[in-house]
């Protein structure tokens, strides 16, 4: 049966390859062309799980049914591709380009090395993800839902860099009053979840994904505690609960819960800011500078095609997690919230990263 | 012991799964992939996976692991031709194979070389196996076990290699391996971001160098560039003795040798984030410890060879643990092997901590699978060997040209940069003068290699273990010194002994006459120079960066220390000393028709074509001047062979959708691929 099965894949492929099956329904065509979609990381991360998820999807919804190829661009932490996407100008629509929280915080940030402008690219998918914190079992046992008794406590953490996606995870537990030591340069988080499991650290973050498939299990062993989710965004942009995590409180539950912790102001703000452009619009698919508007729409209906396929709810979930993903319109209004952070959240996590980790980026 | 009553029904469900026609069919199909793929030094696993991604999604899981497993299973066996035959090192696991291998192919017996490396990746990969299988049961608390502090063990005892092949004037081989280190801390720091001999006005040094093209830079360009110079065959004489069977037989009379190298394989590619960058250097120095007579290492020795291929393909089946048990990859390939089993048949198979419990089937699918490719990727190799191995017994000026393609065309690969060019020809530069000066090579590539997990390891366990004393001495000391560190101290403490005692007879580069003190010191000033100026660069980097500086003023200072006691010592030494060995006083180097320079500007001519017209003009226009003028070929032979070098770049490059290195031509006009 499975030999069957492959057999009709194939043939269904070969048709689709040249072109026969499925007349073009838009105006632009792609039949016979050669989709890149530049991801400006390596061929390991999440990036390219990602791109190597929708990209086979995304073939079958193109009018023509074009190769999509996904090509890597590593280097400079993400910005090298994404500088090199900014020079590219709008041939015939067969370029598509990958970005990731990770090329999303420098800009945010000022990096010296950013020279692009996500205000020139046209945004034709977003989607996002969450993440969970989570304490040993033994500090855990202190944790009431609010960090009042665990600000004496002294934690360690593995990460990534503090101006990174960790950003967000650093600052919330120092605006809970928590001392957390980063142990900087580890190079993903599985690493950091395999410190957490050595029991050198005794804190810990992941991305969904991340905590579903290493970390659920230690939570439900007891070998760990869940502490918090970053939540998610409702449609008013308000801060709620994350759908996959309906029972564990968010950030801002236990921030109201705790002394010394405001969900107003500076801090909070900040926090918000970089949370929403590294979280809930976490990756963003672009077309470059100068895409017509046909082009632009075809894109766009062809992701809303392959969001609309039946099965997609259950293979994204298993793969790239169960979030929005945002097509059209909501790609647009997904950039905006993700590329306009207010300069004085930027001012503050400027500062506090020199104060707290001696940081500069020039 | 109930996990084992478990094991055995999905043992044998595993078998029943792979034993199919089909399977086998895909598996066989992945491994020509897989060899077809590995020609390429340094692309290898990652550009065939990636090629087979987009078939994955939806696929019948245990077909497409059979694909894939085949494809990346060969990498670490067919690199092994790029490394014996022409001194090119195609990945880490390939680099100690150099040593020996590329000597023996030089002396006529690159078939006995080849088979004998094949025969060890074989039982290595076998071993392996069988290792895994019952070891996956139990690996998760020794795999956690292993915390900073041993890896940092671990690291220190790969870098105790460096004792062994040091060379005749051991502080040369320090101060190599010092280099070595300086060398990849260059770029971004890991833990503070601070910048290292880089600015970020050029982006490329920010990224630090990679391990191809030092590999490349350091062992692959001074041997075509020696070999170039002589004009004559690989094989000296052009002759072939010692068949593929005397390999085997070879292989056979070392067998115990294989086995403990395979077993430190296997071992040491469990550790995660340790990877294989050690391996092939612990396997080796051991090779050399077992050894009576160690006279013939660096010049051909067979042990030198089945030591590191017996570890490396055991090594593939160890780095599974860690990929399979905590979904965290031991490397490239794994990683995108992590990515494409999400994407096989309904995508219920989760690579992580469930692995073992929902699909041990799978799991001993995927172990077996490893080994039985090994199998067919290894009898394949051995029956390509004999043929293959003529290769060397061709005029060198005839395949230098196509080496100096592949390699450029691999530089690239590693960033896409035209800067990878220009560091490949920077770093064949030191390779060239460390071979000329009799600095250990090795010596300097396992500094590189070792360079960041040293860096990383010793500053995140330093600031756990200050973590741990500042809760109590007892935790703190308990956490640094855990039996297996102990263990770990042991053993690299007596290596480093046996090593120094050892290290005069083990001659890399063989012997090398030693002559004036001239240019020996010159190069010494400059390597001072470079020191220093890190050493400055270091210290301008603020102190609540200590992470970023400390590594860097560190073994700066030790290899600028050893470099000085260097200096004093050729000042006073009358001239003829060893210390002054240089290759252009006498030996094939010094009567070599061909100058130096000469001959190395016909690599920088094609790379500064390329700067202008891109890589394939550029590549035209080499070949054709190259087989004209410098091979003396006539005008039809000289079209042929460009024609089926550039035919054979399209063809793989186009096939790995990959592209070629673009020159101001192309900034200035549309042109298609494969010109653009």
């Amino acid at each position: 049966m499975t030999v069957t099965q492959l057999t009709r894949r194939a043939v269904l492929g070969l048709i689709a390859a040249a072109g026969v099956a499925a007349p073009a329904v838009a105006d632009v065509d792609l039949s016979g062309k050669t989709v890149e979609w530049v991801i400006p990381f390596s061929e390991t991360g999440g990036s390219a799980k990602w791109a190597n998820f929708f990209a086979p999807l995304l073939s079958e919804a193109l009018p023509g049914q074009p190769t999509v190829v996904v090509k890597f661009m590593p280097g400079a932490g993400s910005t090298k591709g994404a500088n090199w996407f900014q020079e590219q100008k709008h041939e015939d629509g067969t370029l598509l380009f990958g970005s990731s929280g990770s090329t999303q915080f420098p800009y945010l940030l000022d990096d010296p090395r950013v020279r692009y402008e996500y205000k020139d690219w046209s945004p034709v998918m977003a989607s996002g993800t969450g993440g969970v914190a989570y304490l040993n079992a033994e500090d855990g046992a202190k944790f009431d839902g609010s960090a009042n008794a665990l600000q004496e406590t002294d934690f360690i953490y593995g990460s990534q860099g503090a101006t990174r996606l960790d950003l967000v995870p650093l600052l919330a537990w120092q605006m809970l009053g928590m001392n957390v030591e980063p142990v900087f340069g580890i190079k993903g988080r599985g690493d950091g979840r395999l410190m957490f499991e050595r029991g050198e650290a005794n804190i810990d973050y992941q991305t969904s994904s991340g905590y579903l498939k290493g970390s659920a299990e230690m939570v439900a062993n007891g070998q760990a505690v869940a502490m918090m989710t970053w939540g998610a965004l409702d449609e008013d942009s308000n801060i709620v609960r994350d759908p996959t995590f309906p029972d564990i409180p968010t950030f801002k539950e236990v921030c109201e819960a705790t002394d010394g912790c405001e969900t107003s102001g500076e801090a909070w703000d900040a926090w918000k800011a970089f949370f929403v452009a590294g979280f809930p619009v976490q990756k963003l698919a672009f077309l470059p500078a100068g895409t017509p508007q046909d082009v632009i729409d075809t894109y766009t209906k062809a992701f809303e095609a392959v969001v609309a396929r039946d099965d997609f709810a259950d293979i994204s979930s298993k793969r790239v997690g169960k979030y929005k993903v945002f097509t059209g319109n909501g790609a647009n209004a997904a950039l905006g919230t993700a590329t306009s952070v207010p300069d004085a959240a930027k001012v503050y996590v400027t500062n506090w990263l020199k104060e707290a980790y001696g940081v500069e980026l020039k | 012991m109930e996990a084992f009553a478990t094991a055995l029904p999905a043992l044998g469900e595993a078998w029943a799964l792979i034993l199919q026609p089909v399977v086998l069919g895909y598996l066989v199909l992945g491994v020509v992939m897989g060899l077809a793929v590995g020609v390429f030094p340094g692309l290898g696993g990652i550009a065939g996976l990636s090629l087979l991604l987009p078939f994955m999604f939806g696929m019948d899981p245990i077909l497409g692991l059979a694909l894939m497993i085949g494809m990346v299973a060969v990498v670490p066996t067919s690199d092994t031709f790029a490394s014996v035959l022409m001194g090119i090192p195609g990945s880490s696991a390939s680099q100690a194979t150099v040593l020996d291998g590329f000597p023996m192919a030089k002396k006529g017996e690159a078939a006995r070389a080849l088979s004998a490396a094949f025969s060890s990746s074989l039982f290595g990969g076998l071993v392996g196996a069988t290792f895994l299988t019952i070891f996956i049961l139990v690996a998760r608390p020794i795999v956690l076990a292993f915390g900073l502090p041993e890896m940092l063990m671990i690291t220190i005892l790969g870098l105790s290699m460096v004792a062994v092949l040091a060379g005749r004037i051991p502080l040369k081989g320090l101060a190599a391996a010092g280099l070595g280190i300086m060398i990849g801390t260059i770029g971004e720091a890991d833990a503070g971001g601070s910048l290292r001999m880089a600015s970020y006005d050029i982006p490329y040094l920010a990224d630090g160098l990679k391990l191809v093209i030092v590999g490349l830079g350091i062992f692959a360009i001074p041997e075509i560039v020696s070999l170039l110079r002589q004009d004559r065959s690989i094989a000296k004489g052009a002759s072939l003795g010692g068949g593929w069977l005397d390999g085997v037989k070879d292989w056979f009379a070392n067998i115990w040798l294989s086995v403990r190298c395979s077993i430190i394989g296997v071992v040491v590619g469990i550790i995660p984030g340790l990877g294989g960058s050690v391996v092939d250097w612990i396997a080796y120095g051991h090779s050399v410890q077992t050894t009576k007579d160690k006279s013939n290492f660096g010049k051909g020795e067979v042990r030198g060879v089945i030591g590191p291929e017996s570890s490396n393909n055991a090594k593939e089946g160890g780095g599974l643990v860690p990929t399979l048990l905590f979904g965290i990859p031991g490397s490239g390939s794994m990683a995108i092997f992590i990515g494409a089993v999400a994407l096989l048949g309904s995508g219920d198979i989760e690579v992580g901590p469930g692995m073992l419990k929902n699909n041990l089937d799978i799991t001993y699918s995927i172990v077996w699978l490893l080994a039985l490719a090994n199998v067919v990727g290894t009898i394949l190799c051995i029956a390509a060997s004999g043929g293959i191995a003529k290769l060397t017994t061709i005029r060198f000026t005839y395949l230098a040209p196509f080496l100096f393609m592949l390699i450029s065309f691999a530089a690239f690969q590693s960033g896409q940069n035209f800067e990878d060019l220009l560091a490949l020809f920077a770093i064949g530069l030191i390779g060239i003068f460390l071979r000329r000066f009799d600095w250990s090579r090795p010596a300097f590539l396992i500094g590189f290699v070792l360079s960041n997990p040293v860096e990383k390891f010793t500053n995140q366990a330093f600031q756990i273990a200050s973590f741990r004393f500042r809760k109590s001495f007892d935790a703190g000391l308990e956490y640094v010194f855990s039996p297996i560190v102990i263990v770990l101290i042991i053993i690299t403490m007596a290596s480093v002994v046996l090593g120094i005692r050892q290290a005069k007879s083990i001659m890399a580069e063989g012997e090398v006459e030693s002559g004036s003190k001239r240019a020996p010191l010159v190069f010494l000033l400059v390597i001072l120079g470079y020191l220093t100026f890190a050493l400055v660069n270091a210290n301008s980097i603020p102190d609540y960066n200590m992470t970023d500086k400390i590594i860097p003023l560190v073994v700066g200072g030790f290899s600028l220390a050893c470099c000085l006691i260097l200096m004093v010592q050729m000042v006073r030494r009358p001239e003829g000393d060893s210390i002054f060995a240089d290759k252009e006083v006498a030996g094939e180097d010094a009567d070599a028709p061909y100058g130096l320079w000469s001959t190395l500007a016909w690599f920088a001519g094609l790379i500064v074509a390329t700067w202008f017209v891109g890589f394939i003009i550029a590549l035209v226009g080499f070949l054709i001047t190259f087989f004209r003028v410098r091979a003396g070929a006539e005008w039809g032979k000289t079209l042929l062979l460009t024609a089926v070098g550039i035919g054979f770049m399209c063809l793989m490059a186009g096939a790995l959708n990959r592209d070629f290195p673009p020159g101001l031509l192309q900034n200035a006009v549309a042109l298609p691929w494969p010109l653009k």
